[in-house]
């Protein structure tokens, strides 16, 4: 870990305001970066107005809503309704605490040396797992204490997205640590001297980047907001500062998570390869890694802003399915591959070399096998199964039908028939005057048992 | 016998800290008093919250103060695994808390066991004795109640310097003296989630209609490829139960919802908008014919019909529409 015994009182203290400032400053950039990229991805020119290219609107903003009304719904839970933006916004800034900026540096004016972090644990990494947890607390509490349906849907919603994807999350930075053999932050980006995990664990990466955009609450995973079915979400209430914090709070969250990405998959503050071959590494000294931090999470920034104007957000279903049955078993399984050849490494005399020879030869086996295998037969589509007539009071107890059996055709069904058979007519009339109520599968949004009961009627 | 022993160590290993002669940090113990109230305030708050979600939150607040405990005396990977899984823990709680009592619905007052208040009141006051009796001493050994010989405070700064870091210590321990328990923990963890699958696993009769097969059979159909109209397209108001108007001006039935449909529910595609004029129509009463007039053609009606006149519709949506087509 970076020596952090030259710190003293006033040095914590300076290290935090730093880190706090250059939160601030990343933020209200980010907000009007984000508004001029995506004006640009969709044609129109985004905010030009105030100061040169429009770089003070996010202040303007900030200024206006500060001063707007605030107001507490009738029906909300005061307490954990004015605590909640406090819960949102504090962990969001506590987990720069502990991500290194840079190496050691000499603070300005002063001949102090100090690591450019404000501090560092063995289980650092872990710190900001928990500390983001308990941010997530804010958009659950700010849900449930509007009083209201619409925030309490989206707070519901928040807590089974984090629920899910920080699994994947967390397990996709356990490779890291196999590899790395630490926790601590300096540690990490101390092992990515020669190659970024990011590559040689891509994977875990690409998983990591997927779930981060998840923890995030941005597009496509934006549920506990969506604006097209739950108005604002779990800050529809909010309004004022207590909704510009919930606002910061994202930002700062969207360069927490870019920040720990760079951390541990893209070399934290070193200096991508060509410059860092430059002049025996002198772009790894000093002040110079803090810009190489900041371009490196700058260039996360435009990914969320890039996903957020190409992507569509995910249905519900859809958003749970990816995050469990493909994120989930995907970083378990490349969890176990990273731990077995790191095990076949440290407790036996396998060779790297022999144990990818070996990796490449099983791969291009189960490849063959996948290619070649004969096909199966195609089964009878019919189930065997119990045939014959349905009966619903079979044994006394009202029963569903075994496969093979099916349902009888229901009242309204049978009803309906007449008006169904004279209009459905191969060629018939166009749309028009008499339509038939039950005619097509209907949109995707009118469900199944409609359709199902389509096929059994007709 | 010890009851240092029978206690287990968290409490003597805590207690010390009241003890300023000992060799803890002048931080430590600070923090420790600050937190300390705080941890209690939160647990009161537990057993007295009336509504169940402050119940889980007061039990996340105790979580994290314990937490921030183990941080100061320097079990690092006991503070962060703490709050990862308490916080989780307590997120499944709120959950179970909104799903099974209400969104807000207060604990209820009422005495299910007869006289367990005053039994919980007497039960407390004895143990409250009996802990402070330990510490203090002052029973004198009557109840076999004694005090209690605490150890001095060694810290974990020794042993975490020895293993290579307080993660490293632990997992030592975890995977060699305690690998048995540690497995067995996981085994029944696994076992209550298979559990759980098995009790709301339930066979599908059918096969799932998913969104693709149903795209499928709308192309296969040939009807109503796009989807069903919506309602409210071209008529005069878009609430749920107006139909869309078709290019030949007639309602489409199609596009209303088939709940109403069957409760005869929908509405005939001008009945909102005549409404309001029939009513500020009485409002206005003794007001000029022709200003109404006036207001209405504004809206492309020939201001011929009266007001509750249901032709309007039928009559003006022909008229006006394929014009429109025609300029775009």
């Amino acid at each position: 870990m970076s020596d952090f015994s030259n710190d003293n009182g006033w040095i914590i203290l300076l290290k935090a305001v730093f880190v706090f400032v250059f939160l601030v400053l990343n933020v209200l950039i980010g907000i009007w970066a984000e508004r001029r990229i995506i004006g640009r991805m969709q044609n129109r020119p985004g905010p030009n107005r105030a100061g040169p290219f429009g770089i003070l609107q996010s202040l303007a903003d900030g200024v206006k809503l500060a001063l707007k009304e605030d107001l507490i719904p009738k029906g909300a839970d005061k307490l954990v309704y004015v605590l909640a933006p406090l819960i949102s916004v504090i962990p969001a800034f506590l987990s720069y605490a502990v991500l290194p900026l840079g190496p050691q540096v000499r603070i300005p004016f002063t001949d102090i040396v100090t690591p450019l972090q404000l501090t560092d644990m063995p289980v650092a990494v872990l710190y900001i797992l928990a500390v983001t947890s308990i941010g997530v607390y804010g958009i659950v509490l700010a849900g449930w204490a509007s009083g209201s349906t619409y925030p309490l849907l989206g707070g519901v919603r928040s807590t089974a997205q984090v629920i899910s994807y920080e699994l994947a999350m967390g397990m996709s930075l356990v490779s890291v640590f196999i590899v790395a053999g630490s926790m601590s932050t300096s540690e990490i980006v101390a092992g990515q001297q020669s190659l970024w995990w990011g590559i040689t664990l891509f994977p875990a990466f690409v998983i990591y980047v997927i779930a981060m955009v998840g923890e995030t609450n941005r597009l496509p995973f934006d549920l506990p907001e969506a604006e097209g079915e739950l108005v604002g979400g779990f800050h529809t209430e909010y309004s004022s500062l207590k909704f510009a914090l919930f606002f910061l709070a994202e930002y700062v969250n969207m360069f927490t998570v870019a920040g720990l990405a760079t951390t541990l998959f893209l070399g934290g503050w070193r200096a991508p390869w060509p410059l860092s071959a430059i002049g025996d590494g002198v772009l790894n000294t000093g002040w110079w890694p803090l810009l190489w931090f900041t371009i490196k999470i700058w260039l996360f920034f435009f990914l969320f802003v890039w996903l957020r104007g190409s992507l569509p957000r995910l249905r519900y279903d859809q958003f749970m399915r990816f995050g469990w049955k493909v994120l989930i078993p995907a970083a378990l399984a490349w969890i176990v591959a990273v731990a077995v050849l790191q095990g076949v490494q440290q407790f036996t005399d396998v060779t790297r070399q022999q144990v990818l020879i070996a990796l490449a030869v099983l791969a291009a086996v189960f490849l063959a096998m996948v290619l070649f295998w004969p096909k199966p037969k195609e089964e009878p589509a019919q189930a065997p199964g119990p045939q014959g007539e349905f009966d619903p009071f079979a044994g006394g107890h009202p029963v569903p039908p075994l496969p093979g059996q099916t349902l009888p055709v229901s009242r309204r069904t049978r009803e309906r028939v007449p008006v169904t058979a004279g209009a459905a007519l191969p060629g018939g009339e166009p749309v028009g005057t008499e339509s038939p109520p039950e005619s097509g599968a209907g949109s995707g949004g009118r469900s199944e048992r409609r359709s199902e009961g389509e096929v059994h009627g007709g | 016998m010890n009851l240092a022993a029978v206690l287990g160590h968290p409490l003597v290993a805590q207690a010390p800290v009241t003890q300023p002669e000992n060799n803890l940090g002048a931080g430590e113990t600070a923090l420790f008093w600050i937190l300390a109230p705080l941890i209690v305030l939160a647990a009161l708050g537990l057993l007295f919250a009336r509504k169940a979600v402050h119940a889980a939150m007061m039990l996340a607040a105790v979580m994290i103060g314990l937490a921030v405990i183990y941080a100061v005396q320097d079990a690092q990977f006991l503070f962060a695994a703490q709050i990862v899984v308490y916080t989780g823990a307590v997120m499944m709680l709120f959950l179970f808390v909104l799903m099974l009592v209400g969104v807000d619905s207060s604990d209820s007052l009422v005495e299910t066991i007869k006289g367990q208040r005053f039994w919980a009141v007497i039960g407390f006051a004895g143990a409250l004795l009996f802990g402070i009796g330990m510490v203090t001493g002052f029973m004198g050994g009557r109840f076999g109640v004694e005090k209690l010989e605490f150890l001095p405070p060694t810290g974990l700064d020794q042993v975490n310097q020895q293993v290579g870091g307080n993660p490293k210590g632990v997992a030592r321990i975890l995977f060699s003296d305690y690998v048995v328990a540690f497995e067995l923990t996981g085994a029944l963890l696994i076992t209550a989630a298979l559990g759980a699958m098995v009790l709301t696993h339930r066979e599908r009769l059918v096969p799932r209609v998913t969104q693709k097969v149903l795209a499928q059979r709308r192309v296969l159909a040939n009807r109503h490829v796009a989807g069903l109209p919506a309602p409210g397209v071209f008529a005069r108001h878009n609430s749920v139960d107006t139909p869309a108007l078709l290019p030949d001006g007639t309602p489409s039935e199609l596009s209303v919802n088939r709940v109403l449909r069957a409760r005869g529910q929908e509405l005939p595609a001008n009945a909102r908008v005549d409404a309001v004029e029939e009513i500020s129509a009485e409002i206005e009463g003794a007001a000029p014919k022709g200003g109404d007039v006036g207001d209405r053609t504004e809206r492309g009606v020939t201001g011929t019909q009266g007001p509750d006149d249901e032709r309007v519709d039928g009559t003006n949506a022909p008229v006006e529409q394929p014009q429109e087509g025609r300029t775009r």
